[in-house]
């Protein structure tokens, strides 16, 4: 008995050194993170002292954030769904007894072992649009053109798309009190599209695995029966298949969603803040107002925001799966 | 048993299969050939306007010139990646041996506050980060610390001290890769070996660790791909050019104006390489690294 008493007391001190860093890097970090988004440090010197939410208020008045916000959205909504849509096509054509089903699966798969600043500089090449109106084009708009296709400026076109306030809807809306739908802040950054293809094409394989797996894990004797009650291949998919593939679309809007709503690394090599902040996202906010522009309690608050907006939709999602283990 | 028409629907159905697998392989290789034919290019021919075109001779100029300048950074991105990889696989296998097979009283609430740890935008810890990593600086200096000991400080602006954070901040998810895999060794196995009087520490090395072998390789190719992929904790924890690690090197040199594109993508080729090669050979654990960065998956 007295042996396994001991061994109890090394296990706790095994684990103690790692919850002990956790505590510390990860608890005890966010907490002075967020005493510092609520002091009045700005500039090299640290100074701590009570501004309260100030900072906050500042923050959300700032129009390059309200911008951000706006782009974060377009850009997390346009992502997942082409990640889910090209993912789970992809899967489903790989699980119809394909030839060379491996070599595609690497194919699709391999921009996920690449680091996003190669993605992002590669990118930045393959979309440089030159100058359509001069008729001086490179890039992408160079096969585009040979295609007869429209041209796109890319990461470059300051364009925000929005409802005219002069249009039918847009003076419908002002009627009713909700003419601030019209406005750019609630308008869709064409330039984000750039930044959303880059993200896709290194991130939508990783989606395609991860359904391909779900796939796999589908007995055939379910599908079989269906067929055999009549159900056309249609059906089976509809009524079998996608149902059975829901928890997977979970993991992959919470994965890619706290991915999206941090992503940094690729806005900075590829496009930085854009024109007119069409490309700008607050992890790139945070950077340049933090580290070069040593604002450190703005910087904090825009840091404790990403914090908030990555919360709400991790802890739900750990909650959920911690209670389901225990279950089991 | 097919009818005629059946067949040729089904042939049709097969044609348009394999059409859409290619084009959309056609998508994901598109930047490689980019990269591949303007890096063979000479600067004469690396302009915007010729990118789709095959250069005239292939010339290894490009990649010679981005060696050059990426050389000590590779170094940089080696003396960082291989260290950290090795003791955050060492860490979460602990870890997760305790985790597993010797939980106790709060271990179910101490996993889920780990896990976090993986999810949080890191920006939300980065300034009392730098401000700690230069304390230690700072009391390494008043310690006295030779200059030749200096590199091991793990302190702000040091190889050593970004190594420091990402075995840190890599707890969460190799502790959860490993906690996963010992889940598959039957606790029989553990409980065996109890009753004929092992301890913690030596059914660690004869029982758990001779199994771990899969485990290990999943977390170091996992590991080591996001350590030499990672640019934030480097761009912010390295002032100094000389220990930039390759990731850093390649955004600035790609930042420049006066580097060309043949350059540049030389450059971003060979900073994808390493990893490129361990995807290659390992891929198969790399798949399920990924897969198990969805939890359950």
């Amino acid at each position: 008995m007295r042996h396994i008493s001991w061994d109890r007391i090394f296990s706790i001190l095994v684990i103690l050194p790692s919850a002990l860093a956790i505590a510390v890097f990860v608890y005890g970090f966010i907490g002075w993170s967020g005493w510092v988004s609520l002091s009045n440090w700005d500039g090299l010197r640290p100074d701590l002292s009570w501004a309260g939410f100030g900072n906050y208020a500042k923050l959300f008045a700032t129009p390059r954030f309200q911008i951000d916000i706006r782009n974060t959205v377009v850009f997390t909504v346009s992502f997942l769904t082409l990640c889910i849509l090209i993912g789970l096509g992809l899967a489903i054509l790989l699980d119809q007894r394909v030839r060379g089903e491996n070599l595609f699966r690497a194919l699709f798969l391999f921009p996920m072992a690449i680091s996003f600043i190669v993605t992002g500089v590669t990118w930045r090449w393959l979309l440089a649009p030159g100058d359509p109106a001069a008729g001086r084009l490179t890039g992408i708009n160079v096969l585009l053109d040979g295609l007869n296709l429209p041209l796109s400026r890319w990461y470059t076109d300051p364009t925000v798309l929005y409802i005219q306030p002069t249009s039918e809807l847009g003076q419908f809306l002002g009627r009713v009190g909700l003419g601030f739908l019209a406005t750019p802040t609630f308008g869709i950054p064409v330039a984000m599209f750039s930044i959303v293809i880059a993200a896709t094409w290194q991130m939508s394989g990783y989606v395609m695995a991860m359904y391909l797996a779900g796939l796999r894990g589908i007995p055939d004797e379910l599908r079989e029966a269906a067929r055999v009650d009549g159900a056309d291949e249609w059906q089976v998919y509809r009524h079998i298949v996608f149902p059975l593939l829901r928890p997977i679309t979970l993991s992959v809007v919470i994965i890619l969603g706290h991915i999206s709503l941090k992503i940094f690394d690729l806005v900075a090599a590829m496009s930085k803040k854009g024109p007119g902040f069409a490309t700008d996202v607050p992890a790139y906010f945070m950077f340049e107002t933090t580290f070069q522009g040593d604002h450190y309690a703005q910087g904090a608050s825009i840091a404790i925001f990403l914090l908030i907006s990555v919360s709400l939709l991790v802890i739900p999602y750990l909650v959920y799966s911690t209670r389901r283990e225990a279950e089991l | 048993m097919m009818t005629r028409p059946d067949i040729v629907l089904h042939r049709i159905g097969r044609i348009g299969i394999y059409a859409a697998l290619l084009a959309a392989s056609a998508f994901y290789l598109l930047p490689v050939y980019v990269l591949v034919v303007t890096s063979l290019k000479p600067y004469a021919e690396a302009n915007l306007t010729q990118m789709w075109s095959l250069p005239s001779a292939a010339s290894l100029e490009s990649f010679q010139r981005a060696y050059e300048q990426l050389r000590p950074h590779f170094r940089n991105s080696f003396y960082l990646a291989i260290p950290a990889t090795l003791l955050s696989a060492l860490l979460g296998s602990v870890n997760g041996y305790i985790l597993s097979k010797w939980r106790f009283r709060g271990s179910e609430i101490l996993f889920p506050l780990l896990l976090f740890g993986m999810f949080i935008p890191y920006q939300s810890i980065l300034i009392p980060l730098v401000q700690v990593l230069q304390q230690v600086n700072t009391v390494a200096q008043a310690a006295g610390v030779p200059a030749a000991w200096q590199p091991l400080v793990p302190g702000y602006g040091s190889i050593a001290g970004l190594a420091f954070v990402h075995i840190v901040y890599g707890i969460p998810i190799t502790t959860l890769i490993f906690r996963n895999y010992y889940a598959t060794i039957p606790n029989e196995l553990v409980e065996a070996a109890k009753i004929d009087g092992a301890g913690l520490f030596s059914i660690y090395r004869l029982v758990v660790l001779p199994l771990s072998m899969p485990a290990f390789a999943v977390v170091m190719i996992w590991q080591f791909t996001s350590i030499w992929n990672e640019f934030l904790f480097a761009v912010i924890l390295t002032q100094n050019p000389a220990i930039r690690p390759v990731t850093v090197a390649l955004y600035n040199l790609a930042g420049s104006y006066i580097v060309e594109w043949n350059v540049q993508m030389a450059g971003a080729l060979l900073a994808a390489m390493p990893t490129l090669l361990v995807y290659i050979f390992l891929g198969r654990f790399f798949m399920r690294g990924l897969l198990a960065g969805a939890l359950k998956g």
